[in-house]
């Protein structure tokens, strides 16, 4: 269930210029897998992960603070998270 | 549900960078990942990271060794077979729990020790062989895989000296 806050603050994301699914994989490939990926962005690129490991939704928003990446929303339903993240400064 | 966060400014770059320094002192399959698993996370989340691999730790650096690592069935009551230790001494129980653990591995999609080995390595882990265990194990330089530097302790306290945090696995 989403309200009309968070449907006009989902939106206003955007496309992300990566979409990464983590699914089945298990600390620390979804975290490691992430990085690859937000290390081919530039800064302010969007990147949209989806995890099954529980342990994501406490690895993610670390990982986005430790890089200095912004976490911009986190779903939860059913066992699978979906992170989007901007990518911040490290190259 | 779904959370949208606040959006917040991009931080600034920290004036350098974070580093973890690692001591790998076994080589038995169990204990060779969780000094790669911190390592890897630790160049993901954009920091410097370091193993000394030391005594039957340095086997996880050994070509001819690192695909052969075995768990213990003998005084390893968690180990992936649970056999009394009478029957953990048999010929083949070794070789068992060691397939157990690999299928373990296997069916949970992760990496195996080389692979891991060329994750971290390709993201600049830095791989220090300990020359005391070289010397004392007749391991020579050219039995280790590339990128493995050879170095004593002083080297390895000088990296870590440096690190915001250092564990002994």
């Amino acid at each position: 269930m989403t309200d009309t806050k968070t449907e006009r603050g989902l939106s206003a994301l955007g496309e992300p210029n990566v979409d990464l699914d983590c699914s089945g994989l298990l600390c620390p490939l979804p975290v490691y897998k992430a990085a690859l990926a937000l290390n081919q962005l530039n800064t302010g690129d969007l990147l949209r992960l989806v995890t099954t490991d529980p342990g994501a939704l406490r690895d993610v928003p670390a990982m986005a603070r430790q890089r200095g990446d912004t976490l911009l929303s986190v779903e939860e339903a059913e066992g699978r998270q979906v992170f989007h993240l901007k990518k911040g400064w490290l190259s | 549900m779904t959370q949208v966060l606040e959006e917040i400014n991009v931080v600034d770059p920290p004036p350098r960078k974070k580093r973890i320094a690692l001591v790998a002192s076994k080589g038995t399959l169990d204990q060779a990942y969780p000094p790669l698993i911190l390592a890897s996370t630790a160049v993901s989340l954009g920091w410097e990271a370091g193993i000394y691999f030391t005594f039957y730790g340095l086997d996880i650096l050994h070509k001819d060794r690192f695909e052969k690592l075995k768990v213990a069935s003998l005084a390893n009551p968690s180990g992936p077979i649970q056999l009394p230790n009478i029957l953990g001494a048999m010929p083949g129980a070794t070789a068992a729990a060691t397939k157990v653990m690999k299928k373990w591995m296997v069916d949970a999609r992760m990496p195996s020790i080389p692979e891991f080995l060329e994750m971290t390595r390709d993201l600049g882990v830095e791989f220090f062989a300990c020359s005391t265990t070289m010397g004392v194990m007749n391991v020579k330089e050219s039995d280790l895989i590339d990128g493995a530097d050879v170095a004593g302790a002083a080297a390895f306290l000088d990296y870590a000296s440096e690190a915001d945090i250092s564990m002994f696995v």
